[in-house]
């Protein structure tokens, strides 16, 4: 046995020091390990997907019409009839969600009316998107018979891209500090001077950031709109970029891959592919932007 | 007594304008009606879709028990219509907890991860790319499973076709992984650097400080965060719609092909003719998957709740 | 002689945060142009009982007031106008804000919420208040910059300045040396000496010397309630009425 006053001997490891920290290296490693094996194959997913889409990506792909049935050709009406459905429904979810937000952050108080909202918005969070799609149905093509059309998958996707609106802005909103609100309560600003003056210039770009996912989810949808307005097929002429009106239905790129892929006989073997790599890379395009707005928010904070 | 000071004082400020107070008063009542609209929207949802489930309730052939307990699916069958859903239902429940077994402990470890073992650097990077795979739309996840993941399932494990309940859990969990970890990051985020630092100053290692401090005390966030991923992998459409097959059967194996109720509503809506009852039956299972979803996130929410109110 | 003017007067007033009473029924007058001091140890309900003051308290959910105030003989549950009442009570918070906006529209942000927009009218107003706050000299050059980026003692002062910028005829600070360093509450304390002569001041602090350098009569709050209210003098003598007091100025407790 050892002295237990030696102060050399008095820091060495135990045994039960040393399996300690051998669990500890075990444990580090299998949760990196976790990790990787769910990014690496990823990865590899995406570079298959790529790697088969290839021989059909081209400026031409993105232009051109389908032709044949759709088993060849581009997807042009497909990709101007996403960008319709996105950019109506970010005009009406967008207010909305913003304002709702101001309200849940800014006026509500803490009492049961409110907090019945906020489990709305969590509810509306959780619907499935093929019972919005029923509800975009019931609602809006018969009850209200704006018949199958953009406007109606549009304001289905509104309600449905409404939540996540409301998420992030509130995030955002909250993270103006309380003291500035307070000050400018303090001489005499109401509470929408408060808004209009500190918390919106300073939580804009978080705003802005929430609005983007918001576009980037709208895109990839397709349930919602498949009852509503989203068509197989319209003809189109190339590179129209006013090729439908809002009474109408439209194609849309994540319909249109479902189509391509399940529906269509005899496609061109890299077409749905290069569909889908389209469709992935508008929507991971879009959402680097959104963090990169952040990070850049970030950086340049001003308190 | 400074009374000549006191009333310069008080009016060399004017008064604000009318017009100024009542555009003001208008943003808040519009602000105010924004806010009111999520419970409007709730309600609608349900308003609408129970409307066009309604009529199904005076069919002859519907009977909720059997609608609800039945495996028979035959909506469209001319001599005996049969609406039970059970097989639907089981179809999902045997998707989703496919996907949470792998995705749950996958993670939580990521979480883990995450939080504690890598550098600011590191952390920042993975969770740029968690919030990427977040993005992925469903119809891509379908499509993969579809093509890559469907080839994978057939050269291992020889199964005659690779669009099943294997598959479907497969996607699911890589949908659900995401929304899992960046919950259960949040939850971790969330125990005060204290307890930490406390469990450090006694000798404990990173291991110790993870299995005897952090789990017990994010145990309620994690739940949650596993709640939401069930909510999300319930709820999803497009991805089981194309990877799962469509056999409306309760499968006796993971190679087996299965529908689920949502990849239902989606296959067979557009066939179904307005105003049939196959048409409102199909807007009454819609009614129960809004019931589920609501209830896995009500549950959630009570969960995060109790967090906060501790 | 005859009584001072009295510029606010609270009657019972009782303040609870849900179930929990913060303040118990306090009952005092301050009069016009005094420097009234408030001291006594943290959670004794004075930042709430400011609060209750420029009904900022509205904000917090879970607030319920009773009892009387008035001001200037106005009872302020009762004003319609409550932007106006908070603008004629300035109020300067323990921890110096500046708001993430340029120095010149930190104090220009008042005037221009009522809608003074003339250039000549606010520039005035921003020279006045900047000098009343003794600030001026050091920013005149840079009106431009961020109030974030001043140092905390200027932020400090920059608060008082932005309190000012409305005109009050009352001035409340709250704790307000806390966080800048002896020098400039010195310079400031200056300043509150001469601003008297325009306005009352209510000062909240919890350095009992201050209270005793600048007041000319201070209330003793603790745990809710006001033990004692009288002159500096006798608050801070050797034998003021109750012997809580005295143990609170000497450093005993608290």
């Amino acid at each position: 046995m050892t002295d237990p006053i030696d102060p050399v001997t008095r820091f060495t490891k135990t045994d039960f020091v040393v399996r300690k920290e051998r669990i500890q290296s075990v444990s580090k490693i299998l949760f990196s390990l976790m990790v990787i094996s769910m990014i690496i194959p990823l990865l590899a997913i995406i570079a298959y997907l790529f790697y088969h889409a290839l021989p059909s990506l081209s400026w031409e792909f993105l232009v051109e019409v389908p032709k044949k049935g759709m088993s060849e050709g581009g997807i042009w009406p497909a990709f101007v009839g996403t960008l319709y459905l996105v950019l109506i429904s970010l005009a009406i979810a967008a207010p909305i969600g913003v304002f709702a937000a101001i309200y849940l952050n800014e006026y509500a108080r803490d009492n049961w009316f409110n907090r019945i909202i906020n489990l709305a918005v969590i509810n509306l969070a959780g619907v499935p998107s093929i019972v919005h799609a029923l509800f975009g149905l019931g609602a809006f093509v018969y009850a209200a018979q704006f018949g199958y059309s953009i406007i109606s998958a549009s304001l289905t996707l509104a309600i449905m891209t409404l939540p996540v609106i409301i998420a992030s802005t509130r995030e955002a909103l909250a993270s103006v500090p309380m003291t500035f609100r307070e000050a400018c309560w303090n001489v005499g600003a109401t509470r929408w001077q408060t808004i209009r003056a500190i918390v919106l210039p300073n939580s804009i770009s978080g705003i802005l950031t929430g609005i983007i996912l918001q576009v980037s989810r709208a895109a990839g949808e397709t349930a919602p709109i498949m009852f509503t307005g989203a068509v197989f097929y319209k003809a189109v002429s190339r590179g129209d970029l006013f090729p439908y009106q809002l009474n109408e239905q439209c194609m849309a790129l994540s319909m249109h891959l479902y189509t391509v892929a399940t529906q269509v006989p005899n496609v061109k073997e890299s077409l749905p592919y290069a569909t889908a790599v389209v469709l992935l890379c508008s929507v991971l395009f879009v959402n680097a932007g959104a963090i990169a707005l952040r990070v850049w928010l970030r950086n340049h904070k001003k308190w | 007594m400074n009374d000549t000071a006191d009333s310069t004082l008080k009016n060399t400020l004017p008064q604000r304008q009318f017009l100024s107070i009542a555009m003001e008063n208008l943003l808040e009542l519009i602000i105010r009606l924004s806010g009111i609209s999520a419970i409007i929207f709730v309600l609608a949802i349900f308003f609408f879709v129970f409307r066009e489930a309604l009529p199904i309730f005076f069919s002859d052939h519907f009977d909720l028990a059997k609608f609800l307990f039945n495996t028979q699916w035959y909506p469209t069958s001319e001599v005996n219509v049969r609406y039970g859903t059970f097989a639907l239902t089981f179809g999902s429940i045997s998707v989703t907890f496919l996907a949470m077994i792998i995705a749950v402990p996958f993670g939580l470890g990521s979480a883990i991860f995450i939080s504690e073992f890598c550098g600011p650097k590191m952390k920042e990077s993975l969770k740029i790319i968690i919030e990427l795979l977040a993005a992925i739309p469903s119809v891509v996840w379908g499509f993969i499973g579809l093509t890559v993941m469907s080839r994978i399932i057939v050269s291992l494990t020889g199964a005659p076709v690779g669009v099943n309940l294997l598959n479907g859990g497969l996607i699911l969990a890589l949908m659900s992984v995401p929304i899992i970890v960046s919950i259960s990051e949040d939850a971790l985020k969330a125990v005060p650097d204290s307890y930490r630092e406390a469990a450090l100053a006694l000798g404990a290692t990173k291991w110790q400080i993870i299995y005897r401090v952090l789990l017990p005390s994010a145990k309620n966030g994690l739940l949650a965060a596993v709640l939401l991923g069930i909510g999300r992998a319930v709820g999803e459409t497009m991805a089981v719609l194309m990877a799962t097959g469509h056999a409306v059967q309760i499968p006796h194996g993971p190679l087996d092909s299965v529908r689920t109720l949502t990849a239902n509503i989606a296959a067979e809506l557009g066939e179904a003719s307005a105003g049939s009852d196959h048409y409102h039956v199909l807007f009454l299972t819609g009614i129960l998957l809004f019931i589920i979803t609501f209830a896995v996130n009500l549950t959630a929410d009570l969960v995060i709740r109790g967090i906060r109110r501790k | 002689m005859t009584p001072p003017e009295k510029t606010i007067e609270i009657e019972n007033l009782r303040l609870a945060y849900g179930v929990k009473e913060v303040i118990h029924s306090v009952t005092f007058d301050i009069y016009r142009n005094e420097i009234f001091g408030i001291i006594g140890p943290s959670q004794s309900g004075k930042t709430s009982l400011l609060r209750c003051l420029n009904r900022t308290i509205d904000f917090v959910s879970n607030a319920t007031v009773s009892g009387t105030i008035r001001v200037d003989g106005a009872d302020i549950s009762r004003i319609k106008d409550i932007y106006a009442l908070r603008r004629k009570i300035g109020m300067v918070a323990p921890l110096p804000v500046g708001l993430p906006l340029s120095i010149y529209d930190n104090v220009a942000f008042a005037p221009r919420s009522v809608g003074l927009t003339k250039k000549d009218d606010l520039d005035e107003i921003v020279e006045r208040c900047l000098k009343q706050a003794a600030l001026w000299d050091e920013v005149k050059d840079r009106l431009g910059t961020l109030g974030t980026a001043l140092s905390g003692g200027q932020q400090q002062r920059l608060t008082i300045a932005r309190a000012l910028s409305h005109q009050p005829q009352i001035l409340c600070l709250d704790e307000f040396s806390i966080a800048i360093d002896p020098v400039t509450t010195m310079r400031i304390e200056d300043v509150l000496k001469e601003l008297r002569n325009d306005i009352t001041i209510i000062l909240v602090t919890n350095l009992t010397q201050q209270a005793r350098r600048l007041a000319d009569r201070t209330m003793f709050l603790c745990n809710g309630d006001c033990i004692e209210l009288d002159s500096t003098e006798n608050i801070f003598s050797d034998n003021p009425q109750y012997a809580k007091t005295y143990e609170y100025v000497n450093g005993i407790f608290g």
